[in-house]
């Protein structure tokens, strides 16, 4: 039975919590590390960092990924920078700023802990990267350059040219490829985690199979640490890689650990417009472009002409009218939310009328083409193979879609999930953001927890279990775990349906966006609520996954989509349950009257957890309190 | 569009594989190639046929999963573009397309499209990376980089390891690959202590997978990065130098 919920956060002042924490914290001593067995799932920024980490300090790390390279994780693909309270512009930044924006940004819906620790290691971040040989941008004097994101007034966001998540990755990627070469870190890749194995309510291992050659292995660990990425999958159409997925945390959901805020996604403003139904992903367009690009759409619905044949005083930059001192830079939520209503108001452009114009003229007349082009040409130039415009010419057609998830496993301050011995950190987990992540902070929260957070708090846990040996897998947990999996398989093989696991999971998408995308209500929710279980039983009577070899592609994808199934129903239903609009969640019955979210910090200041109900179950929700001691709760505001 | 395609099927590793052709009518310009291959992949699977196994996995540009010979050309027919970046309207309608794996002995085929690229990684392991243990760096401006350095290391940088370079190099040589990782922290102020082992490990590692470099170009070429083979030169001169350093004089020069 799950007791009383508590983050275990320490006592004292916020701002030398952290530091106090460190010292009062066990050890395990280095010549104990090598006794200690770790399983880490995933290779992106979180994972990668801790298994660098861990391995350094002589831990025995084995590090499962389900690519062929670590180096592939879909970190890779995050554009913009990665936030930093360094202030080297001098503009006024601090660690109590970057709390505080963050805090406010996520709508009130994060733990002040977490998020203040954040804002103290975010410095040394970016010190440990660039020691790794990570390229950021400088400027002539051979200084590291900065630039600005939304939700935020002073410049803190380092990146190297479109490209951060990819350098920042690489960085941690050759860290742990060291400790590979050294022994300390054993690599599976295109091995995919199917079951957490838990013992005496303990985490003590995971079951994988093998992509290739399709064998199916136990591995026993004294700790797992889940470092899996997030869910926006689950809508279909995303920005998120193909192979993104949530099977990992949602099995460990399944085991019993608890499912934070699952309705808390994020849509990003600026991604190019769906152009047909067979449309597989949706690319974003890095939000760094709207430090420069102005947002509009024509004044006229029934407007046709090309854009730069539509004069000033006919176009109307909505963000810029409605939040003067933040104009193009608001948050992600507020950014997508307008763009959403000009859309509706059947004032979209493009051939579906399905976007909004992002315009650079303004910018190109102002510093230059030659300086956009250094800003900005590889996003440019993604821009143009995609939709054969060029974006130097003819304003960018962009659109909303559906981005980040801030919900995940519930984790308390040591990024311990309510099984002990799982540990989850980076996007997996639902701990930082609260209700919206502002740019450039998805990064710097995945090195956090890898890199500054989770060696400190691992040894806490391993200390009393010195002595212990991890769980051999030869016990009946991991049998009984093994056979889940075995199972799965042999069903979905058998069952020689008619439809493909694609077609399914287009279907699950369509419930999502229309019901639980960027505006939700009472009714569309319950709709949802009922069509969501239909869909799943017509799957798993008319999914046909055929199968010839070990290598089964289809195979991957309809695991997948089956657990989406189970946690898009667990999102639509923490949905429904928080009747009130905060960040991304916007639920149409609570907006002020000028339409922005609408909190309600008296009934819904607290993190929703859900328990597994088992398989056809209906989930329990269990509720941490959120107190604000140090940040006022106010309405949002960035007018 | 209608197009017919011509694809390498293979069951598994060490299977016979062979050429099959399949029709693709109804295929829209403004999808991707891989979009296309979804598209047919649907209907194979529809008709009861096991569908056409490739990598991928952003369809951005830059995990480096995706890559593919189309008509013999590594990421197919347009510049700077990683398979999962080009678009049908880069074909012809009524056009035939041949698809076939990178072609490489050290890049063994897995399953039709699908090739193991984890002698990448190997080379990686040997010497890639700067020695910089979690939590002991100094503050990040305290070492000056002169833009043009910054600007030339994230060229390099930029490599995604999709392995075009390998499929493209008649000899199945490594080195546009090779030289991108080592420049990349080789050019670097951070990254001078390791320079010249890094080299060293990371060149004979290539060595052992790969054929050697004949300055054909094609991997400039075929790169979806458009990472220039000017990188090639400069490890050279620095696996030369390697070999003649006195490493006890690294901090007089």
């Amino acid at each position: 039975m799950i007791g009383e919920l508590t983050g275990n956060v320490p006592t004292g002042p916020l701002a030398d919590a952290w530091t106090q924490h460190k010292f009062d914290m066990k050890l395990v001593a280095p010549n104990n590390r090598r006794k200690f067995d770790v399983i880490i799932v995933g290779s992106g920024l979180a994972g990668a960092s801790a298994a660098a980490t861990l391995g350094e300090q002589g831990y025995n790390v084995k590090v499962f990924t389900y690519h062929d390279s670590p180096r592939r994780a879909h970190s890779i693909a995050a554009q913009g920078g990665i936030n930093a309270a360094k202030n080297y512009k001098s503009d006024g930044d601090s660690v109590q700023r970057l709390f505080y924006d963050t805090v406010k940004g996520g709508d009130f819906r994060s733990r002040e802990a977490n998020v203040h620790r954040l804002a103290e290691v975010s410095v040394d971040i970016i010190d440990q990267m660039v020691a790794q040989g990570v390229p950021f941008a400088r400027e002539y004097g051979g200084l590291l350059d900065n630039r600005s994101f939304g939700g935020a007034q002073v410049s803190r966001t380092f990146y190297a040219r479109g490209q951060t998540g990819q350098q920042l990755l690489l960085g941690a990627y050759q860290q742990m490829m060291k400790q590979v070469q050294l022994g300390t870190v054993e690599l599976h890749t295109r091995s995919e985690m199917l079951d957490l194995v838990v013992k005496d309510d303990r985490a003590c291992g995971i079951i994988v199979r093998d992509l290739v050659t399709g064998a199916v292995t136990r591995h026993s660990a004294h700790a797992v640490l889940l470092c899996t990425g997030g869910y926006g999958n689950v809508f279909y159409l995303s920005t998120n890689a193909m192979y993104s997925n949530a099977s990992a945390t949602w099995r460990a959901h399944r085991r019993g650990a608890l499912f934070a805020n699952p309705c808390f996604t994020q849509i990003h403003p600026t991604c190019i417009p769906a152009s047909d139904d067979f449309q597989s992903k949706l690319t974003l367009m890095s939000e760094s472009l709207r430090n420069d690009g102005r947002i509009w759409v024509p004044t006229d619905a029934d407007d046709t002409r090309s854009p730069d044949q539509i004069p000033e005083a006919e176009r109307d930059y909505f963000l810029e009218r409605k939040y003067p001192s933040f104009g193009n830079l608001v948050p992600r939520d507020v950014a997508s939310r307008n763009a959403k209503a000009v859309v509706d108001e059947g004032r979209g452009v493009g051939p579906l009328k399905n976007g909004v114009y992002l315009d650079f003229a303004a910018a190109i007349e102002r510093v230059g083409v030659h300086v956009i082009k250094e800003r900005y040409d590889n996003l440019f130039q993604m821009y143009e193979r995609i939709t054969d415009e060029d974006p130097y010419k003819v304003p960018m057609r962009i659109y909303p879609a559906v981005h980040y998830t801030m919900g995940g496993l519930w984790v308390d301050y040591h990024l311990m999930s309510n099984v002990p011995g799982l540990f989850v950190l980076g996007e997996a987990n639902f701990s930082d953001h609260g209700a919206n992540r502002l740019g450039a902070s998805a990064l710097m929260q995945g090195l956090a927890d890898g890199y500054f957070v989770i060696s400190y708090t691992l040894a806490n846990y391993l200390a009393d279990l010195l002595g212990t040996p991890a769980v051999p897998v030869d016990d009946p947990v991991f049998a009984h775990a093994q056979a889940t999996v075995d199972d799965q398989v042999k069903r979905f093989l058998s069952i020689g349906g008619t439809q493909s696991v694609d077609h399914y999971h287009r279907e699950l998408g369509k419930i999502m966006w229309d019901y639980c995308g960027m505006a939700r209500n009472r009714t569309g929710l319950e709709k949802a609520l009922s069509e969501i279980p239909a869909l799943r039983e017509e799957f798993w009577k008319n999914v046909r996954v055929l199968g010839d070899g070990p290598m089964n592609q289809s195979l991957e994808r309809a695991g997948r989509v089956a657990d989406f199934f189970e946690l898009g129903e667990l999102m639509v239903r923490d949905a429904l349950e928080r009747e009130e609009s905060c960040g991304g969640h916007f639920r149409e019955e609570s907006q002020t009257p000028d339409g922005e979210a609408l909190r309600d910090d008296h009934r819904f200041a607290h993190v929703s957890a859900w328990e597994s109900g088992g398989p056809g179950g209906t989930p329990t929700l269990h509720r941490e309190p959120l107190t604000f001691d140090n940040v006022h709760l106010t309405q949002r505001s960035y007018k | 569009m209608h197009v017919t395609l011509h694809v390498w099927r293979q069951a598994g590793p060490g299977a016979p594989g062979t050429m099959e052709t399949y029709d693709a009518p109804d295929i829209s310009e403004e999808m991707s190639f891989l979009e296309m291959l979804d598209v047919v992949n649907e209907r194979l699977n529809s008709q009861g046929r096991e569908p056409i196994a490739f990598e991928h996995d952003c369809r951005e540009g830059i995990c480096g999963s995706c890559g593919m010979m189309i008509n013999g050309q590594a990421h197919g027919p347009e510049r700077g573009t990683a398979t999962c970046q080009l678009h049908m309207r880069k074909f012809a309608d009524g056009e035939h397309i041949y698809i076939e794996p990178w072609r490489a002995k050290a890049f063994p085929v897995l399953r039709d499209l699908v090739v193991d690229r984890s002698a990448f990684d190997k080379i990686v392991e040997a010497g890639g990376y700067i020695t910089a243990p979690t939590g002991a760096a100094p503050d990040a401006n305290l070492t000056l980089i002169p833009k043009d350095v910054a600007d030339a290391a994230m060229d390099a940088a930029a490599c995604i390891a999709c392995g075009a370079c390998v499929a493209a190099c008649p000899n199945s040589a490594a080195q546009l690959f090779t030289s991108a990782k080592v420049n990349h922290l080789n050019l670097l102020p951070q990254g001078q202590s390791e320079r010249y082992q890094r080299v060293l490990g990371m060149v004979d590692a290539m060595e052992e997978f790969f054929g050697s470099c004949t300055n054909h170009g094609e991997c400039q070429e075929a790169c979806p990065k458009e990472i220039s083979i000017d990188f090639i030169a400069y490890m050279n001169r620095d696996y030369v130098r390697a070999q003649l350093k006195n490493r006890k004089l690294l901090s007089q020069d």
